[in-house]
């Protein structure tokens, strides 16, 4: 059975963690970070999350705000504790610090499935805790963990700041605390009598607070699993809320860069004597691997860059687009580097299918590479003062930022300040950290001026960590009623790998389990599934982008089962159920759920057809039903209906909003996007090659909330990956054409 | 040397009359609510009024301008005095990064002025060239019918 092996490797690698966490010593694990909130005069902190000032309490919200909506959420979670009304809430991202990291991120790489809730694999995501703090923890927003790994801690952290605080009011009054109750920010006693956290705050924190302080129950929140106003939405109404490009100190330059185009490239001439010349440009500075030009305004510097005459490296790696796909698909031919789900004898009954009476369905599908696209190109500001460097930034990891610009130009990372402002979208790009350390080198080149960098947008898509392009092979055996067998192999370039060792200097001697989710870990209880992973090595950087693996995977697998459906002529929704309802219950409700919200099953008006995907991704179960009409020959994309179960929904409208957010970005991709290469430069250059729906092709969205799920799940990326197959399978059930390479604009035009 | 008002207030401009308005803007007069997206006129993210006609401000150089009176987002709604339109912006919690938003409520301002009752249809053609990589286009169109509504009030 498909839990028995996906259990016995996740306990292996369980205990091999946990073997090295006591060598470690897990004495040193229990010790509570270092509080890094440094408060001025007159303000007070008590503990990583609260500082006190005159003006009331500012929470600590330590993961980056990239849209969608943390800050306000993990605001909440303090403040439902604290017992703060919510106008009186503020929220501040707070320092790079140990204090901040996340613990539940790197769990993500573990080689288990996401469903399987059996209590070994919570010991195995313990051990990589401990593994993590000890050696590789970083300050991370990503992987849709911010509200999982905050939801207990943050919740603490207010807690124990209100028993501190009326500890300190019955001190002052001569009353056991035990009478006393707060509200809006006041400790309040039977007689009526207040006083204000802030007038209490300096006592409060000569109170030692208690470790493990009792939390409320669901039932008694005022503020968590309400839809609560975002704390950042006034400011972005106003053009007030600050980004990295916005920020203005005195006698500030502007600066823009322009690296090689052939990723992993050096500069090997450089003449800047023609941009120099140029009115208004005050510096070219060399980055080694590029040039920036540093100028009175960004226009003149990203006018300058193309006068400056740089001869590069060529590239090292297959140069076409053609002959990326061809290295890519020559992985197969290698071992493969993980089989992270091994259940029956799928080779053996695909084999016999062909042979005998089951029906045998193989298929060849591909993505291509895709770019972020972030509407904030790559920027940053930064100060090199004395031999301290300040750097503002919209980045997801502040202390791998800090790290890497230090090491870069000669300083220890205490010498160097990350202030993290809002960034203006992220999906994984700003997990990279070459454009912050390229404004650290601008800065260092001229001390003692600030210096607002702003990438061109070409440049942000010519030189971005790509979603990987990858190829799959599918072969499955349909039998009677039901699917026997799938044996699925994938091959893309490895971003475990690629990040691993930009982040910190090695791959993890893991399975790869990011090249093979959303395939291997899907709650499937298919009797004979084999799912393999192959790495190619492309020479062209990949990273993380909205869903990872589950972005190229669903698309694969709910696509394949699509065609073993209609192969076996059976209901492509009952056949999942029946598939899904043995191996969890949840998923099996989600996907019910989004069948009679959409009607499944109906008959729909003549050139109309609906097409179903699911995902079980970032401990959330999602399903999506895509339905479509034919206009005149083109497809119109009319509805998307989705069902997704977080666990607990803390902010549903919010969690609405990221279902929109994330199928939006998957549909955009589905239908156009893609980055592709020729004389081994990328072939797009901005939003007219490389472009997402816009209003007039945006289908309606409904979207329902299930809290079946017994632990909470994330919801940032949850919404992107089932949408791809769903349209795909839509269009088969509108048209009969079966469209296996993405992006589906290559194949069908829509309206 | 460039004449014109913004947000109500003359300013002499003098800076290379090819600039783009919208760097004059930003680095020039720190009005940084106006943003960058592309540079090509293809995302909206710089939209701003000129003469009250919606312009990507990448598109327009400020040597043109001489006498112009353009609005940027800061002269539409403070936090403190929002718009009708920002108001029904927060109550429908369109924004999620939030960059592109200037140029989209810039862009469905001018919408309002010209058409107080815009159909689906009307703001599909209104509002297409402005991206939004969020997605907030479902709550961005409830947003402008609520306005108009309230408007027509």
């Amino acid at each position: 059975m498909a839990v028995g092996k996906i259990l016995r490797r996740g306990f292996l690698i369980g205990s091999a963690a946990i073997a090295g966490g006591v060598a470690f010593g897990t004495y040193r694990y229990l010790q509570p970070f270092e509080n890094p909130l440094d408060p001025a005069a007159g303000e007070t902190t008590l503990n990583p999350y609260i500082l006190i000032t005159a003006a009331g309490v500012s929470i600590i919200t330590p993961r980056a705000e990239m849209g969608q909506g943390i800050h306000t959420t993990l605001a909440a979670l303090v403040a439902e504790e604290l017992d703060l009304d919510w106008q009186q809430v503020t929220a501040i991202h707070g320092p790079p610090a140990a204090a901040y990291l996340n613990a539940s991120a790197m769990a993500l790489g573990l080689p288990t499935a996401e469903y399987d809730d059996r209590s070994i694999r919570r010991v195995g995501k313990g051990a990589v805790r401990v593994a993590q703090k000890l050696a590789f923890g970083i300050q991370l927003t990503g992987g849709s963990t911010s509200t999982t790994d905050a939801f207990d801690r943050m919740r603490r952290a207010g807690a124990a700041a209100r028993m501190v605080l009326t500890q300190a009011a019955g001190k002052r009054w001569g009353i056991d605390p035990i009478l006393l109750k707060t509200e809006a920010g006041q400790v309040i006693d039977a007689d009526g009598r207040s006083l204000s956290y802030t007038d209490l705050a300096a006592d409060a924190a000569q109170i030692i607070p208690p470790a493990d302080p009792p939390l409320r129950e669901p039932a008694n929140w005022r503020l968590l699993g309400q839809t609560l106003p975002r704390l950042d939405m006034v400011p972005k109404v106003t053009g007030t809320a600050r980004y990295a490009t916005d920020i203005d100190l005195p006698d500030l330059l502007c600066a823009s860069v322009r690296a090689t185009p052939f990723a992993g490239g050096t500069m090997i001439g450089l003449d800047t004597n023609n941009a120099n010349t140029l009115p208004g440009v005050r510096q070219i500075v060399s980055l080694g691997n590029g040039v920036a030009v540093v100028a009175d305004n960004t226009w003149i510097a990203m006018k300058a860059l193309d006068q400056v005459d740089v001869t590069w490296s060529p590239p090292a790696y297959p140069a076409t687009t053609e002959a990326q796909m061809a290295r890519i698909e020559s992985a197969f031919d290698t071992r493969a580097d993980s089989t992270l789900r091994d259940d029956g004898l799928a080779e053996v009954v695909v084999e016999a299918a062909r042979a005998e009476s089951l029906s045998l369905v193989e298929a060849r599908y591909t993505v291509p590479y895709l770019a972020h696209a972030t509407m904030e190109p790559m920027t940053a500001t930064a100060l090199f003062k004395g031999d301290q460097l300040t750097i503002w930034c919209g980045t997801q990891v502040p202390t791998l930022a800090r790290d890497t610009a230090a090491a870069h130009v000669g300083l220890d990372p205490d010498q160097v300040t990350i202030i993290t402002t809002f960034m203006g979208g992220g999906f994984g790009r700003r997990s990279e950290t070459d454009y912050t350390t390229q404004a650290a080198q601008i800065a260092v080149a001229l001390p003692d001026v600030p210096i607002r960098m702003t990438w061109r947008r070409e440049e942000d898509i010519s030189h971005d960590f790509y979603r990987p392009a990858a190829i799959a092979r599918l072969t499955g055996a349909v039998g009677p009623g039901r699917p026997e067998a799938i044996d699925m192999a994938v091959a893309a370039p490895s971003v475990l790998a690629g990040q691993s060792n930009r982040m910190v200097g090695f791959a993890p001697p893991l399975a790869d389990k990011l090249l093979v989710e959303g395939a291997f870990d899907q709650p499937y209880a298919l009797p004979n599934f084999r799912v393999s992973g192959h790495a190619a090595d492309t020479g062209i950087p990949v990273g993380v982008w909205r869903s990872v693996g589950h972005s190229y995977n669903t698309f694969f697998l709910e696509s394949f089962l699509d065609e073993m459906a209609h192969a076996g002529e059976l209901d492509p929704v009952a056949m999942r159920l029946a598939l899904l309802e043995p191996e969890h219950t949840p998923s099996a409700r989600t996907l019910e759920s989004v069948a009679a919200m959409a009607n499944w099953g109906q008959q729909l008006p003549e050139g109309t057809a609906q097409g179903v995907g699911f995902c079980h991704c970032f401990g959330s179960s999602v399903a999506q039903v895509v339905q479509v009409s034919d206009v005149e020959g083109q497809i119109s994309v009319d509805h998307v209906w989705c069902a997704v179960d977080v666990g607990q929904a803390l902010d549903p409208g919010n969690i609405e909003g990221q279902m929109e957010s994330g199928i939006l970005f998957g549909l955009s991709a589905a239908m156009f996007g893609q980055i592709t290469f020729a004389d081994g430069v990328v072939e797009q250059s901005n939003f007219h090659d490389f472009d997402s729906l816009r209003m007039d092709r945006t289908p309606l969205i409904t979207t329902r909330i299930l809290q079946n799920n017994l632990r909470m799940g994330g919801v940032g990326e949850v919404g992107t990956p089932p949408v791809a197959a769903a349209l795909a399978n839509a269009i088969f059930a509108l048209t009969g054409q079966r469209i296996r390479d993405l992006p589906l604009a290559n194949a069908v035009s829509f309206t | 040397m460039t004449s014109l008002t913004i947000n109500d207030t003359p300013h002499v401009v003098e800076v290379e009359p090819d600039t783009p308005l919208l760097w004059v803007l930003r680095d020039i007069l720190n009005l940084t609510g106006t943003k960058y997206g592309c540079g090509a006129g293809l995302c909206g993210a710089c939209t701003v009024h000129v003469n009250g006609i919606p312009e990507r401000s990448c598109q327009v150089s400020i040597g043109d301008l001489n006498g112009a009176s353009v609005t940027t987002i800061e002269g539409i709604g403070t936090p403190g005095q929002l718009s009708i339109l920002q108001q029904e912006w927060v109550a429908c919690q369109v924004a999620q990064c939030g960059y592109c938003q200037s140029g989209q409520l810039m862009q469905a301002t001018a919408l309002l002025q010209e058409n107080s009752a815009p159909t689906d249809e009307d703001i599909n053609a209104a509002m297409s060239g402005n991206l939004c990589r969020c997605g907030s286009y479902p709550r961005l169109r409830a947003a402008i019918h609520a306005a108009a509504k309230r408007m027509a009030d």
